[in-house]
């Protein structure tokens, strides 16, 4: 597919650095698949959907910075979703979310809550006013907060407050690789998703920019069980814009 | 019949003749390992060249109607990093090919000496590299240069692909078989360009870029066709492939072996396809083959 148009219709401030946009198109999609958003004359990246008409960004570099230049009726082009989601369980689930990485969990506890799951978040951020899409957790489910700081909730890693991952039927997590890294040799692989990061070339699962090892982030992911994970470099190193190893 | 596919080409064991093309999941050696295990008869790399290069910005690669366009612009990690990707690739138990560029025969020599692999592709075809690839390959002498030059920088097979994008590819073909090429590699993608219409702004970050599958096969096949009648080495198609019978006039047209490239994004098991439904046609047809291979030049 070519990119589509998608006109800006709202801009949320969700936090510092942190921004919602709507747009005017929506989306069928899974959640936890992403969408490649053309900032044109810019660059194009990969962005989860946290709602099925909007992404939430963090500006982290000049194709995130050049999108907070943007404001409504102005557009973007996107090609997507794309990937394979989260495969979302019915029964008593676990969410685990650092940072930005609430982008498509946030759309993954609507979803399951409406599919009758039961729901406990366990929700990390830097600091208190960092703590992304509260309000749409504890509207489904428990939220337990933790902050890096101890401005909210439990003083240091969302990490910590994994206690009881045997009393859930599935674990899904989203967040910096570190921390996934760190929940990944917590829990049983085989009941944990996993949403990857990569840089991602072309979307289309062909040119392998994005692999974790074998496995292509773009098309066989970016959502992927801990037992697939576990016996790759997922945590350990990725690979720059060259293909170089960048270590984590 | 068990190995009806097998072939040797430039002293390489195939288990059939089929290869990953250059450019498609070849930046990790667990990429083309995956690829081996695919079914592939042999991979080739990424395009490796002397400095570590992280291409055009997004979006690199789009599909269209037809096909899909795309302008990387050579991301590599050079080859100072990439032996132990290949060492890993030949976990795979195929053929490891290393397609490597340069933009002058001492950067294309020092690649194919430093490196170790079962042979050597030429990127002197990418359309969309300022200063490599088709500028270096649209010049017969410097073909023939950067040939000889890579033959005595190493013992291994030496491939040359070639760009589409000239007025006379026989005329690449024969500079690349006098500089003493083992085999050369037709085609690479086709010059174009996508314009989004809700904006004006060319699709691809690099503006333009080439085009590869469905569309560009008749194309391959004419080249191919060419080449054949005028080269004594052997040709390895490559350009929208996308089943076995894609395949199988490939072979008729005169390759040798076959490289598959952007239908591997949907069917990374593509090889395995192939192989048994190519297997399944010859048994039918009681062709062998060698039979099929130049079929079209003797009718």
């Amino acid at each position: 597919m070519r990119p589509v148009n998608a006109v800006i219709t709202k801009v949320v401030e969700e936090a510092t650095n942190i921004r919602t946009f709507f747009f005017d198109t929506s989306f069928e999609l899974i959640p936890g698949q992403f969408v490649m958003v053309w900032i044109r004359g810019v660059d194009e990246v990969p962005m989860a959907l946290s709602y099925d008409n909007a992404i939430t960004v963090q500006k982290v570099g000049p194709a995130t910075s050049a999108l907070f230049e943007l404001n409504e009726c102005d557009s973007v082009g996107i090609r997507g979703p794309f990937g394979k989601g989260f495969d979302i369980n019915n029964g008593r689930i676990l969410l685990v979310s650092g940072g930005v990485g609430a982008a498509p969990l946030a759309p993954l506890a609507e979803k399951a809550c409406a599919e009758g799951a039961k729901i406990t978040t366990l929700l990390g951020a830097k600091t208190k006013d960092e703590l992304l899409f509260r309000k749409r957790f504890e509207a489904v489910g428990k939220v337990r907060i933790a902050t890096d700081d101890g401005t909210e909730g439990k003083h240091g890693y969302v990490t910590q407050l994994l206690d009881d991952e045997k009393n859930y039927d599935q674990i899904y997590c989203c967040g910096p690789e570190i921390m996934m890294k760190k929940v990944l040799d917590k829990v049983t692989p085989s009941r944990a998703q996993f949403s990857l990061h990569r840089y991602i070339k072309c979307g289309l699962g062909i040119c392998g920019a994005c692999c974790v090892d074998g496995l292509r982030v773009c098309k066989d992911g970016p959502v992927f069980s801990g037992d697939v994970l576990k016996r790759t470099e997922f945590g350990v190193y990725r690979r720059n814009e060259c293909g170089e190893r960048v270590k984590i | 019949m068990i190995g009806m596919l097998s072939l040797t080409l430039n002293g390489l064991k195939l288990k059939n003749p089929l290869i990953l093309a250059a450019g498609i999941m070849g930046t990790t050696g667990g990429s083309l390992k995956r690829a081996a295990e695919g079914g592939a008869g042999a991979v080739v790399t990424k395009s490796i060249g002397i400095e570590p290069k992280s291409g055009h910005s997004n979006p690199s690669m789009v599909e269209v109607d037809c096909g899909y366009l795309n302008a990387m612009g050579l991301p590599n990690p050079s080859y100072k990093n990439f032996q132990r990707e290949i060492d890993t690739a030949k976990e795979g138990g195929i053929p490891v090919i290393a397609s490597i560029f340069g933009g002058s025969a001492d950067e294309f020599s020092e690649i194919a000496g430093s490196l170790r692999a079962d042979a050597f592709e030429l990127n002197v075809s990418c359309p969309h590299a300022c200063g490599y690839g088709a500028q270096v390959g649209s010049d017969p002498a410097l073909v023939e240069e950067i040939t000889r030059a890579v033959k005595s920088a190493t013992s291994a097979p030496v491939w040359v692909k070639l760009t589409p994008n000239v007025t006379d590819i026989n005329s690449i073909g024969l500079a690349a078989e006098s500089g003493g090429a083992d085999a050369v590699v037709a085609i690479n993608t086709v010059r174009a360009m996508a314009i989004d219409i809700e904006s004006g702004y060319p699709i691809l970050g690099n503006r333009f870029g080439g085009l590869s599958g469905r569309a560009i096969k008749p194309v391959a096949i004419k080249c191919v066709y060419d080449l054949f009648e005028a080269l004594e080495i052997p040709i390895i198609g490559v350009g929208g492939i996308s089943d076995w019978r894609d395949a199988v006039e490939f072979m008729m047209a005169g390759a040798r072996a076959v490289q598959i490239g952007s239908a591997v994004g949907d069917n990374i098991n593509i090889f395995k396809d192939i192989s048994s439904c190519m297997e399944t046609f010859l048994e039918e047809k009681g062709w062998t083959l060698d039979d099929i291979y130049g079929m079209a030049h003797e009718v």
